[in-house]
């Protein structure tokens, strides 16, 4: 418990009237491949922003390589600069190459060297299969492939968590294979992911543990053996029901 | 659910973030009053205040040119008041004209462009000049002889061309997805202009647009120069006679006290519309 990378302890937040998460706790430790699942609007995103402090939370604590950072004079950046984000949307910056999008916080954040961040980004294209885009601009890109970019653009500043908000949810079926497999071979190599997925099979391949959301709040959480096939709740039961076909 | 409390230690956050937040504050005020206080010293304490102060800023004069003033500043306010719809109408006009794709429209987009080239090469302040003289000149019936009316009508001749290139500016900054999502719901080119392109074009466009119209209400100051008795001809009439120039930091200040609100204004519009529209991301 004490070495865990990313605790959070009962996290609570709330746009105006509407409770959003509630009482959420998480502990991950290194290594960790924690799946988030849960219907739409049962506060997976939100979960995941707020591990990014990229929302003001209302109650609870997050700590995150053993110290609080949910305590308001913590430096955001500092935090952020330890922790990687892929949103579903890709988010790539339309008006910069490929290579530019991946080394702009290399080296305007980390002050890596122009020289070495571009080393470490084609290094990175290349296991991805990208090697071919480096010049191009995200728009001539298809899906899947954006997708991956972000995800190098991710890992390319070697942060010691990578989130993953349904990063296949905007891609189609042939494309999400593409990008399972890269966060797949991520996660063999032990790096810690938190990410939310619909996609259930992938889930109960690389995860280590599940929580199922619901209504803001952890409903169960286990290994993937026992949410997928022996699930306590019986809410649980219903959504798997739903999203796994017999 | 209506039982939470907040726990301890976000009672400790949330004075942590009050007193971060008083913090804040304490620095911006320190800071504005070190920066204007310099400011202010630097002008007061140079070796010329006393004249500068006896010449533009003597409270005397400024109280008996303030009538002449305000009544010639009626007139700049009618005049941009009149102009904005109409510049607003041409402008949008113009920039639809240029995007217009039918061939048989062709002869309209070269109008368009002629028209934006000329009119934002020309100085706005030549411009008013040669309408209002020039067009009562030609003697021509029905042409009317009014001066005011010809300095309005170069007025939004000249900002109609500026306020066009910011529309389209605007129009052309729509993603090209918008418009293919458009097209597939089986709306025409025009409609798509109407219902999805323009409405969204305008809102990106809100600030460039009011920098063209505090703009404008400051060359409404340029009629002065074709004799029509505006707050800026007021003021250098009384200038000329009193030898004292007190009057023009008095019109400066009208034109100020105008423009700010519209200011305020336009922050508050966009506020709203990206608080309706970016749930989550702005606030």
């Amino acid at each position: 418990m004490t070495t865990a990378l990313l605790g959070v302890e009962g996290l609570r937040k709330s746009y105006g009237d509407r409770l959003v998460l509630d009482d959420v706790d998480l502990t991950v430790q290194a290594g960790d491949v924690v799946c988030l699942i849960g219907s739409s609007g049962s506060g997976k995103s939100t979960l995941l922003r707020c591990l990014n402090l990229l929302e003001e939370i209302d109650d609870g604590v997050i700590s995150f390589e053993g110290r609080e950072v949910s305590d308001p004079r913590v430096d955001r950046r500092a935090v952020r600069s330890r922790i990687g984000m892929v949103f579903q949307a890709y988010n790539l910056f339309p008006h910069l190459s490929v290579l530019d999008n991946i080394t702009l916080a290399p080296r305007k954040v980390h002050g890596v060297s122009k020289g070495d961040a571009e080393a470490r980004a084609r290094e990175l294209l290349a296991r991805f299969g990208l090697a071919e885009h480096v010049t191009s601009h995200p728009d001539r890109l298809s899906g899947g492939q954006q997708q991956r970019v972000a995800l190098v653009r991710a890992l390319a500043t070697r942060p010691a968590l990578l989130l993953l908000d349904e990063i296949t949810a905007a891609l189609d079926p042939e494309l999400v294979a593409d990008v399972l497999d890269s966060v797949r071979a991520l996660a063999a190599e032990g790096t810690t992911m938190v990410l939310a997925t619909h996609e259930m099979h992938f889930a109960r391949d690389v995860a280590t543990s599940v929580c199922f959301l619901e209504q803001g709040r952890i409903l169960e959480h286990g290994p993937p053996e026992q949410i997928f096939t022996a699930p306590r709740e019986e809410r649980t039961r219903q959504f798997l029901r739903r999203v796994l076909p017999a | 659910m209506t039982a939470w409390q907040p726990s301890p230690r976000e009672l400790e956050r949330r004075a942590v973030r009050r007193s971060l937040d008083r913090r804040s504050l304490l620095v911006a005020s320190l800071a504005l009053v070190l920066v204007f206080g310099v400011l202010a010293l630097g002008a007061t304490l140079s070796p010329g205040w006393a004249t500068v102060q006896a010449t533009f800023f003597d409270g005397g004069h400024a109280r008996d040119s303030f009538p002449a003033i305000l009544d010639g500043f009626w007139l700049n306010v009618k005049m941009f008041l009149i102009a904005e719809p109409l510049i607003l109408v041409l402008a949008l006009a113009v920039a639809l004209a240029r995007q217009a794709r039918a061939p048989w429209l062709v002869p309209l987009r070269v109008v368009a462009v002629v028209y934006t080239d000329l009119f934002r090469g020309v100085p706005t302040i030549l411009l008013v000049v040669l309408f209002a003289f020039g067009m009562p000149a030609l003697g021509l019936q029905g042409v009317p002889l009014d001066p005011f009316f010809w300095a309005l009508v170069a007025l939004v001749l000249s900002y109609g061309a500026y306020v066009a290139e910011v529309f389209r500016a605007g129009i052309e900054s729509i993603h090209p997805s918008q418009l293919a999502s458009a097209g597939a719901l089986g709306l025409g080119r025009g409609q798509t202009m109407r219902y999805v392109v323009v409405p969204q074009a305008v809102r990106r466009v809100v600030p460039p647009l009011l920098n063209d119209f505090i703009s404008l209400q400051k060359d409404t100051a340029l009629v002065s120069s074709v004799a029509i008795f505006d707050a800026m001809f007021a003021a250098r009439d009384y200038a000329n006679y009193n030898f004292n120039y007190t009057p023009l930091v008095v019109v400066a200040a009208f034109f100020v006290v105008m423009t700010v609100p519209l200011a305020r204004l336009t922050d508050w519009l966009q506020r709203r519309y990206a608080e309706r529209e970016r749930a989550g991301v702005a606030r």
